[in-house]
């Protein structure tokens, strides 16, 4: 039964991708949503981005200088493994499990306030793709916003790590600098956002299905918000498996 | 004018609507009334295509909307205005911007002719004041007054009302029926109301279509309503002392 429930709500998953990347009806008002869209979810994104990467670098600088490192190993382990866990794993998976929960249950319960106050009827009245003219945008507008925020999560985990340097004194800013500047990898960035923009594809596109496909009243948009959420994480957690093999 | 013919709805094995058949004409008010449950919000729905009907046809001036293609459908949406029971308007926009969302989307005005021409829409409906506000700002009659603005806007050839009354007091109730009635006569529309206000039925009822299970029990005018001898009909409209008496008072008024 789960199977078959499963395999339907993909097919409609499906059904509704092919409505959504549709040409638009009206290209100015397509960038006119895309924009407020890219500032909605990207540019709304970026304190909590930036509090919890912030947080984050600090922890794993103190977490590897007074619980792992030892004096056999060298002095920049701390700083090169805090850089290394932010580009390779928290600034693109972690970060967008955040959003996911940020970023998904706020297109899963936008949709679904809409489609229970027949807002969605509105627009299929008036000819709109409503699929496309509400959909569209929240997927382009997050894919394009995705890597800065990957960016943005990757300085500010370092300058998290520094903080622990001047402020905490845990280790030397010397110590830290040598570390984050060791062996530097340039693939490994490109690698955090070419994960994010197909985790940012799966938050906006399984969001917004959940939210466009509520039946009934407030206590479905909190199922599908909650739903969506659910399983946005765990096809992030699916497809970060599968990406991080393909592209090592 | 829309005709629909022999029009049947069923979901699994629940039929809703046995056969109806009824013309709604240009110019005029028509009314479909019924109790709770007897089908009228599922026939609304079928005549406007958000759902499909099990059998039967609806035309529009000549045009068979169920064996259109989508595309063609899509395009005859856009001469269609429709007033939602919740009015439904969009919470992220100004009354305004909600006037001229249908003209941003398919007019090809000047950004000056859309504003001009949702402002003379918003006037006809007396809220111009109340442009720069947003939904949530605004009473359930204004934003009802807003959503017939918004119908009307793109100057649509057919306009259905999905029970425009509901949760209104009788005061602005009449308000809203004046004003459909008006734009109806207007600019000569085809205007469908799904209601089950009586003041509605004597009032604006050009044409008026009453359901009984799902199927249409009678039809006529706001004239020949009151003296019907239809038993399902007259146990509808008379439902309410208050309304029986004045209904005989009008009929002793008229003779």
């Amino acid at each position: 039964m789960f199977i078959i429930n499963a395999l339907k709500d993909f097919g409609a998953y499906l059904r509704l991708m092919g409505r959504v990347f549709s040409r638009p009806e009206r290209m100015r008002m397509f960038f006119k949503q895309y924009l407020e869209e890219m500032y909605t979810l990207g540019v709304g994104s970026i304190g909590i981005v930036l509090l919890i990467s912030f947080f984050i670098g600090a922890v794993i600088c103190i977490q590897i200088k007074l619980n792992i490192q030892s004096a056999w190993m060298p002095v920049w382990v701390s700083g090169y493994t805090t850089r290394e866990i932010m580009l390779l794993e928290f600034s693109s998976s972690i970060m967008c499990l955040i959003l996911a929960g940020k970023a998904g249950s706020n297109i899963a319960s936008e949709l679904g306030t809409m489609r229970t106050s027949q807002q969605i009827d509105a627009l299929e009245m008036m000819g709109v793709n409503s699929a496309s003219y509400l959909i569209l945008p929240k997927i382009l507008g997050l894919v394009t916003t995705i890597p800065f925020l990957v960016i943005f999560s990757t300085v500010s985990g370092i300058i998290g790590a520094y903080a622990t340097a001047y402020i905490g004194h845990i280790l030397t800013p010397t110590d830290l600098t040598l570390g984050l500047q060791h062996q530097f990898t340039e693939w490994f960035f490109w690698m955090g956002v070419i994960k994010s923009l197909f985790f940012a594809f799966i938050i906006s596109s399984v969001s917004a299905f959940f939210g466009y496909t509520v039946e009934g009243g407030s206590v479905e948009v909190g199922k599908a918000a909650t739903r969506s959420v659910v399983s946005s994480s765990m096809l992030i957690l699916f497809s970060d498996l599968f990406l991080t093999r393909l592209l090592s | 004018m829309i005709e629909i013919t022999d029009l049947r709805k069923s979901f699994d094995d629940k039929t809703v609507l046995r056969g109806i058949t009824s013309t709604f004409e240009d110019g005029k008010t028509s009314l479909i009334i019924g109790r709770s449950g007897s089908g009228k919000t599922v026939l609304m729905k079928c005549i406007v295509g958000l759902l499909e009907p099990t059998s039967g046809d609806v035309v529009y001036d000549g045009r068979s909307f169920v064996h259109m293609s989508k595309r063609e459908r899509t395009l005859l949406r856009r001469e269609m205005g429709m007033i939602f029971q919740s009015a439904a308007l969009f919470d992220s926009k100004t009354v305004l911007e909600n006037v001229m969302f249908p003209l941003d989307m398919f007019s090809d005005d000047t950004l000056r002719g859309r504003t001009d021409r949702a402002m003379a829409c918003l006037d006809r409906v007396g809220l111009a004041d109340a442009a720069a506000k947003y939904p949530g700002e605004i009473s359930g009659g204004m934003q009802k007054r807003v959503a017939i603005a918004r119908a009307v806007a793109p100057s649509p050839r057919y306009l259905f009302c999905d029970e425009p009354n509901s949760g209104l007091d009788p005061k602005t109730s009449l308000v809203i029926d004046e004003l459909i009635h008006s734009i109806t006569a207007e600019y000569g529309i085809t205007t469908i109301v799904n209601t089950h206000d009586m003041n509605s039925v004597v009032s604006i009822g050009d044409h008026i279509l009453f359901l009984h299970q799902g199927q249409p029990e009678w039809q006529g005018t706001k004239d020949q309503v009151l003296d019907s001898k239809n038993e399902n009909l007259s146990s509808f409209i008379f439902a309410s002392d208050l309304f029986r008496q004045m209904a005989e008072d009008m009929r002793q008024k008229r003779n």
